[in-house]
């Protein structure tokens, strides 16, 4: 792996196109080899946050920046809500980032043959990536995103299309990549899904972070009555 | 309307060396061009796509608006190109096939350009965090967009080979229509029906009528594969 | 990626295939001719003789007399055949053809519906018979494209004193089978060479109204286009295509060409 990318740092971070401000004020660490969960209400901007430090979109206001000293360094992948595939092969949507990095082709084809294997998805190398069930598609992206070796990984409320059994490979696989020392970054608004995966809590509310807690603590006793609410399940604005 | 079709009949079955002839420049001319403004209008029609320049609305509208150039019109340009007096003159291109691909070149280059533009928008719009998050840019895209557009942008290509195949009068005044070497099949229409022979006039057109249902079902075939393999 | 660049590569290299098919390296000239010559298929029946004797391989644009003289005013041709005594004497005079030849002649010939509403039959010369076409109202095409036959409609309209214009008068801009198709459907009268009329097979209603008027003599002249213009002309097989077409084997050979029995075009030697 190349030089250590993490911590990702964000010092009073503002995003606000065209004057309206989705977020503001956000200054965090993300630390290497944790597993932080973002959450907070539809709308508390969880989605944003994790463009914002994944480089799709960039502060208004404030610093972002990554130990490597990148301004965006290739080293880290996400993962979509709805993921979009590539119309082609299911081997050739694992190569398409390895493609865009300058691996030279036979590195590529050990590098993809190697994921289909990890993933379970040999049998299926050829098929249209296109055509494969939802619970398929999600576990080729990790895969995908898998494949560049990243040393952070951003999921974007990754099994919320899922069925329960789906969801438990994809919770699983997420936790293998932790294993292997992957930092994880995920948003879900599935409490128990937060609570299994959860090593540090970010909470969000209206584009404001008004919590950042190990998970633990964060479960037993929010701080904040937005948290609070939240848990107990009202609805909050 | 029996004559036409019995003299279309006979002329094909009969392989006639000069028929087959004026088939094979018709296919070379048509194709040629699709083939040239698919090389130049698929990457230029995806920058109008991606690219956010100065100007760029008046391209889009220009190249929308040369979707109906009149034929003659691309002729008479290219005519006046290729011409000894003109400033391509000395190339001596004048009255030969690669004159009429420079021609319908012009003439199909705007319908590929348009199409493309809107076919990949739509796809840029479905891709572009994906693609930006695996870490292509904007001019690394466009491959990755040609590509997997590639059965919307099939029609596009129809469409201009259509209007090639179907033209007259951009290969007459370029071409000059001269036996054995420049008489397309549209050209050769012209001339018989000129002649008053309007049953084998009507029976070229059998011909070439016949040739471009057989292409396009073969596009159309190629396309329903390609949907149903990639979803 | 991969695929995307291997696609680009095949169709670069069949364009490529496609655009550099070389024309065959054969001796050609290219001559411009008119319609009328064309249409009657004279020069299918001629030209693989010449073909024959000289392997020099003639390619014919087919052109209006007005655009036949431009595309060798051009330097776009490296012969012009055509029948417009006038212009193609200004063509030589403005140093544009080296010589102007004589090469053979028809004549001109007025058709119209076969019950010819407007008496044609009896009119005694072609500039009366114009006239009467006027007087009647009845309906003419013209070609209007300023070709060697509109040239020669003009000047009988003028002898006639008319100056043609109204409801009856249709200008087509058109090339000679699409203004008899034209004729043929309306029906109407027109003015048309007898080469053009014997190789026309849908005439309708159509006859030979009037004919037999001197002023319908319609000769084709052949000249080379001047080199000194245009130093791409190739002058010495242009030249033996001239030299050929007027000598006893060219001239036997346009004698030798009939329709249905009838001889469109009189070698010009002969007549003389």
């Amino acid at each position: 792996m190349s030089a250590p990318i993490l911590p990702l740092s964000l010092e009073d971070v503002t995003y606000a196109p065209r004057g309206a401000a989705l977020l503001s004020g956000l200054t965090l660490r993300v630390e290497a080899g944790r597993r932080l969960i973002v959450m907070g209400a539809n709308g508390a901007g969880k989605s944003l946050f994790l463009r914002l430090c994944h480089g799709l979109i960039d502060p208004s206001a404030g610093r972002r920046f990554w130990a490597s000293g990148e301004p965006r360094p290739e080293a880290q992948a996400m993962v979509f809500q709805r993921p979009v595939l590539l119309r082609r092969s299911v081997a050739a949507n694992l190569d398409y980032p390895l493609a865009l990095r300058g691996l030279a082709r036979a590195a590529r084809r050990e590098a993809v043959a190697l994921t289909l294997d990890r993933f379970g998805l040999a049998a299926m190398a050829d098929r249209p990536a296109r055509l494969l069930s939802g619970g398929e598609q999600q576990r080729l992206a990790l895969a995908r995103a898998w494949a560049i070796r990243p040393q952070v990984l951003f999921l974007d409320e990754p099994t919320s299309a899922l069925d329960p059994a789906a969801t438990r490979i994809i919770e699983e696989m997420v936790a293998r990549f932790s294993d292997e020392g992957i930092t994880i970054v995920m948003t879900t608004h599935d409490l128990g899904q937060a609570r299994r995966l959860g090593q540090d809590v970010a909470f969000l509310h209206r584009g404001r972070l008004i919590e950042h807690r190990p998970a633990a603590d964060f479960f037993a006793g929010p701080e904040t009555p937005e948290a609070r609410a939240f848990l107990a399940g009202d609805l909050i604005w | 309307m029996d004559g036409p079709f019995a003299t279309a009949f006979t002329l094909i079955a009969s392989g006639d060396d000069a028929l087959l002839q004026i088939i094979g420049l018709s296919l070379r001319v048509t194709l040629g061009a699709v083939a040239i403004a698919c090389v130049i209008g698929l990457p230029l029609g995806a920058a109008l796509a991606l690219a956010r320049f100065p100007g760029r609305g008046a391209m889009i509208v220009v190249s929308n608006a040369l979707m109906g150039l009149p034929p003659v019109v691309a002729g008479l340009v290219v005519y006046l190109l290729l011409s000894r007096s003109g400033p391509l003159g000395p190339l001596a291109l004048l009255f030969t096939p690669t004159a009429m691909i420079m021609a319908q070149t012009l003439l199909i280059l705007p319908i590929v350009i348009s199409l493309t533009r809107s076919v990949v928008e739509d796809l840029w719009a479905e891709y572009r965090e994906q693609l930006l998050s695996l870490g292509a840019g904007r001019l690394r895209a466009v491959p990755t967009l040609l590509w997997d557009g590639r059965v919307s942008l099939l029609t596009g290509v129809l469409a201009g080979f259509g209007r090639a195949s179907a033209e007259v009068g951009a290969v007459l005044i370029v071409g000059g229509n001269i036996a054995g070497h420049t008489r397309t099949m549209t050209t050769a229409i012209t001339l018989e029906t000129s002649r008053g022979n309007l049953g084998l006039a009507v029976a070229l057109g059998i011909v070439l009528l016949t040739l471009t249902l057989t292409l396009n079902a073969l596009a159309w075939g190629v396309g329903q594969w390609a949907r149903g393999r990639l979803g | 990626m991969t695929h995307s660049c291997r696609v680009i590569l095949t169709a670069a290299s069949a364009l490529g295939l496609l655009v550099a098919l070389p024309a065959a390296a054969r001796d050609f000239i290219t001559v411009a001719v008119t319609t009328s010559t064309e249409n009657s298929g004279l020069f299918g029946h001629i030209l693989p003789i010449f073909e024959a004797e000289t392997g020099i391989e003639v390619r014919v644009v087919v052109q209006g007399t007005g655009q036949a003289l431009e595309t060798g005013r051009r330097g776009d041709a490296d012969v012009v055949f055509v029948h417009a005594r006038a212009q193609e004497e200004t063509f030589v005079a403005e140093g544009y053809g080296v010589e102007r030849f004589d090469v053979m002649h028809n004549d001109f010939v007025i058709v119209g519906p076969g019950d010819d509403p407007a008496r044609l039959r009896e009119a005694p010369d072609a500039a009366s018979a114009m006239a009467a076409i006027a007087a009647a109202g009845a309906s003419f095409v013209s070609r209007g494209d300023d070709s060697g036959t509109h040239v020669a409609e003009k000047a009988l309209w003028s002898a006639a004193g008319i100056e043609p214009a109204g409801e009856w008068y249709l200008s087509t801009g058109s090339g000679m089978g699409a203004m008899l198709n034209m004729a043929a459907q309306l029906p109407a009268y027109a003015l048309t060479d007898r080469g053009s009329w014997l190789g026309f097979d849908n005439r309708g209603p159509l006859e030979i109204v009037h004919q037999g008027d001197p002023a319908l003599f319609n000769p084709y002249g052949i000249i080379l286009v001047n080199p000194k213009r245009h130093a791409h002309i190739k002058a010495e097989q242009g030249q033996a295509f001239i030299d050929w077409i007027i000598s006893d084997a060219g001239q036997a050979a346009i004698a030798g060409f009939t329709i249905g029995g009838e001889q469109p075009f009189l070698p010009a030697t002969r007549s003389e």
